[in-house]
């Protein structure tokens, strides 16, 4: 059988404008070659920068932004699209190749009521008429098992959840009937409980459907439910590509051997102590709002030690760290640190307070001010707190910057200069300057590669090795939560469901949400989406 | 009741407020003029005692919040007094010239605001390549000219170069409809020159702005041609920021365009109102004070409605 899509020696360019510098031509995508038969899902896979994207939306023969098509061959239903003028790209998006982007939240026009967007492609290239699209459209939303399928569509963007939205954007995609849908991240945005209901009802679309798919994304374990074929990407080449068993079982590169095994860490963890944090029955709300966001939450935080706080989005674990900061003053209860009592407000708390406490985001970029270089971010705290200038201070500075494994010549650089990996780095750099006895750490490696994170979270254990910090970790990622702690917090709907040491937490009997979230992480194996699904089914049925 | 409706009402009652506190000031701002009404009326030759006889009789001898009440009470009921120096009603006055004024603004507005619109869209689709900047350019210096300047331009063109117009806009009651068009239309092009280039330059920042977003994205991967994008996609995210700034501009045609309206001697309310302040007819000027800030006012209240209501997530809460 003729091949779907078959991209021969593609190569991808840009032209980026480096400041003070010439603009010069980048090469995103370099040689890639894919064939993709009806029917069949390929996987792609590869860090941030990898090409992936890129990749996918060539077969649409799309540039982001001033990305070119340069050279080879981008062949769908048997002719050449690199290069087609704009009205034939015009008729073949929508129609042949459709497209589900990883934010759909973003990716919906926030001004039309979703019905609207889901069939505008059938109407556009008058695949179908209005009646016939809406019936199809709400046929998609029963199969993709969104509530109330017929009044589904009568809804704006911003009434319906997040994995909800996804959804929709996949029925958005398939409504048209196209021969081959790129899915470009289209669960990373989300909740691993929600992510998985989502990947079922694509995969179960998919092939219900009978389309061919490209499936993009940063998670191997992810990919490897859904796809027959997986190709592995590193700065715009192929590193390995063949089909899923072959790669998740055998990998033959030492890259793709990497993130394989990269969800592997072992800690071990240390046995409880006499606590440096203790949160007493904290209870908190937003101003003008008349919802408990924490409730009654206790938890406590032993010197150089780790505590997880583990939830999905909404759950209250980034509110508790507001809490504690003071940024959001408790309403009730007590937050004891070192030994003294925390005013629940940040104005009245002591400049020990202040320093002793520290944070960490998970968006490096936007924590940091882009117009000062590493030395002055790092070296703020060192005057703040320590009135430290002049050689002291930067003799202080390149000590830190040797603490993260960065060289001091780094301490001339600008944020804009580092990966997103040394980013978060330097922000671990200025946390420690104010020698604190606690770290927040809020969402800390969720932005980064798998092997970006696996460095920083390493990192991070030495320092607590070495200097004694205790961390308080905010997390979604289980994986990350084995890797790094030794008590575990789970937070459902603002409020601790279960807590305890590691091994505790994590040993059955389970209470049904932890059940849930643990059973939810995708695991590295084929068929283990299944497997999941049917026990989850034929244990509702035995209920 | 629906929160649209509160925030509505909000914004309404606001805009009363605000219109009561600028009567305020218009009265205070003529309180603090040096002299009074009673000075104005009798002139050069006032004696202290026919001034004392004329404030007596004006009441101008009560105290400054009861002759604001008072003031305000008559305008509330369309009672504005007589114009000092004619003894002419000042309702009867403004009326007259504020159909005048709004007919102006009116034809103005009709052309200027979709050729505005229409132009920002073709900008903004063509964003860098030559429809831009030559959009961009002849706007731009439309609105360098001085309106005055411009205005003497457009009357050499079409009186004399080609002599299609009449220079003068003059309008009297019970002029057909036709007649008054005609009368206009050199002021028209005149005020259309002066206000597209804002209005233009705004829907095509709007525009350009909603294109940054992924949801833009997921429309060209739809297929939808460019200048579908913008229409189905863009425009009805700009709304807003459009309004607000064509609002403005309309305000402008009511409240701003005296010079226009003396070179081409078209008898409306920014003349009526420069008349009687070099002649210090305090009535008149606070009466149409009262009436432009009106309409400033109101026209800014329509457009945060226009605001309120485009907003998706105000109109249907989840």
């Amino acid at each position: 059988m003729a091949d779907l899509l078959s991209i021969k020696d593609l190569v991808i360019e840009a032209t980026s404008y480096p400041p003070g510098e010439k603009p010069r031509t980048v090469t995103l995508v370099d040689g890639v070659s894919v064939s993709l038969e009806k029917g069949r899902v390929l996987g792609l896979i590869g860090e941030s920068g990898a090409g992936k994207s890129t990749i996918g939306l060539a077969a649409m023969a799309y540039g982001r932004g001033g990305v070119r098509l340069t050279g080879g061959e981008v062949r769908l239903n048997g002719r050449n699209i690199r290069g087609a003028g704009a009205v034939t790209l015009r008729e073949l998006r929508g129609r042949e190749v459709t497209y589900v982007a990883q934010s759909a939240a973003a990716a919906f026009n926030p001004a039309k009521k979703l019905m609207e967007q889901v069939i505008e492609t059938c109407l556009l290239h008058k695949i179908m008429t209005r009646p016939a699209a809406e019936a199809r459209a709400v046929e998609l939303f029963r199969k993709l098992g969104l509530p109330n399928p017929e009044g589904f569509g009568n809804r704006y963007p911003h009434q319906v959840s997040g994995g909800q939205l996804q959804r929709a954007m996949t029925a958005m995609a398939l409504c048209p009937k196209p021969d081959l849908v790129i899915f470009d991240e289209p669960t990373t945005a989300l909740d691993v409980t929600t992510q998985i209901e989502v990947l079922a009802a694509i995969k179960e679309a998919i092939h219900d459907q009978g389309v061919a798919a490209i499936y993009i994304t940063h998670d191997l374990a992810v990919v490897a439910q859904v796809a027959d074929d997986i190709m592995v990407l590193r700065h715009g080449k192929t590193v390995e590509y063949g089909p899923t068993d072959q790669i998740i079982n055998r990998p033959g590169q030492a890259y793709t051997q990497a993130l394989v095994s990269v969800r592997e860490i072992a800690h071990v963890e240390k046995p409880d102590a006499a606590p440096i944090l203790t949160v007493d029955a904290v209870t908190a709300r937003y101003k003008g709002t008349n919802f408990d966001v924490l409730k009654r939450v206790s938890v406590a935080v032993a010197p150089g030690q780790t505590l997880a706080v583990v939830g999905e989005s909404g759950s209250g674990k980034s509110t508790l760290a507001r809490a504690i900061t003071g940024l959001l003053p408790a309403g009730q209860g007590a937050i004891t640190f070192a030994g003294r009592c925390l005013s629940p407000d940040l104005a009245g708390r002591s400049r020990d307070d202040l320093r002793e406490l520290q944070m960490i985001y998970q968006m490096a970029d936007t924590a940091m001010n882009p117009r000062q270089t590493v030395g002055t971010i790092i070296g703020r705290p060192l005057e703040f707190y320590f009135g430290l200038k002049g050689a002291e201070k930067a003799k202080r500075v390149a000590e830190l910057l040797d603490q993260i494994e960065m060289g001091k010549g780094f301490a001339e650089r600008y944020p804009a200069e580092l990966s997103g990996g040394q980013k978060q780095r330097v922000c671990i750099a200025r946390a420690l300057a104010a020698k604190p006895k606690l770290i927040i750490c809020d969402e800390v490696t969720s932005a980064l590669d798998p092997l970006v994170a696996d460095g920083i979270l390493k990192l991070l254990l030495e320092l607590q090795a070495r200097e004694g910090v205790a961390y308080l970790f905010i997390t979604h990622d289980l994986a990350t939560v084995r890797a790094i702690a030794d008590k575990i917090a789970v937070m459902y709907r603002g409020e601790v469901v279960r807590y305890g040491q590691k091994s505790d937490v994590l040993s059955p009997p389970f209470d049904d949400y932890t059940d849930l979230l643990l059973s939810s992480v995708p695991e590295m194996r084929l068929g283990w989406l299944e497997e999941v699904l049917g026990r989850r089914r034929m244990e509702s049925a035995g209920n | 009741m629906h929160p649209l409706i509160t925030l509505v009402v909000q914004r309404i009652a606001l805009g009363l407020i605000l219109l009561l506190a600028v009567s305020v000031l218009i009265f205070l701002g003529v309180e603090a003029l040096p002299g009074d009404t009673a000075q104005a009326i009798l002139g050069q030759g006032a004696t202290p005692e026919t001034l004392a006889n004329m404030r007596e009789s004006l009441g101008l001898n009560e105290p400054a919040i009861s002759r604001y009440f008072t003031w305000l009470g008559h305008a509330l009921t369309g009672d504005f007094g007589v114009a000092l120096t004619n003894k002419i009603d000042i309702a009867q006055a403004i009326g007259q010239r504020l159909g005048n004024t709004l007919f102006l603004a009116a034809c103005a507005g009709v052309i200027a605001v979709p050729f505005a619109i229409g132009l920002g869209l073709l900008a903004a689709r063509h964003n860098g390549r030559w429809p831009d900047k030559l959009i961009s350019g002849v706007t731009l210096a439309a609105i360098s000219l001085p309106e005055f300047v411009a205005a003497y331009f457009v009357i050499y063109l079409l009186t004399q170069v080609f002599p299609v117009l009449q220079p003068v806009s003059m309008v009297f009651p019970g002029m057909g409809f036709l007649e008054r068009l005609h009368a206009v239309a050199l002021p028209v092009i005149v005020l259309v020159m002066v206000v597209l280039a804002h209005m233009m330059r705004m829907t095509r920042a709007a525009i350009l702005n909603v294109m940054q977003s992924p949801y833009i994205e997921t429309a060209e991967l739809k297929g939808l041609s460019p200048m579908q994008v913008i229409w189905r996609h863009a425009l009805p995210n700009a709304v807003a920021p459009i309004v607000s700034v064509v609002v403005i501009n309309l305000a402008y045609l009511v409240v701003g365009v005296v010079v226009v309206e003396v070179v081409f001697s078209y008898n409306a309310l920014g003349q009526y109102l420069v008349d009687h302040v070099t002649k210090r007819d305090l009535p008149v000027v606070q009466a149409v004070g009262l009436i432009f800030a009106a309409v400033y006012i109101g026209l800014n209240i329509f457009a945060d409605v226009v605001g309120i209501v485009a907003n998706p997530r105000l109109r249907h809460p989840k």
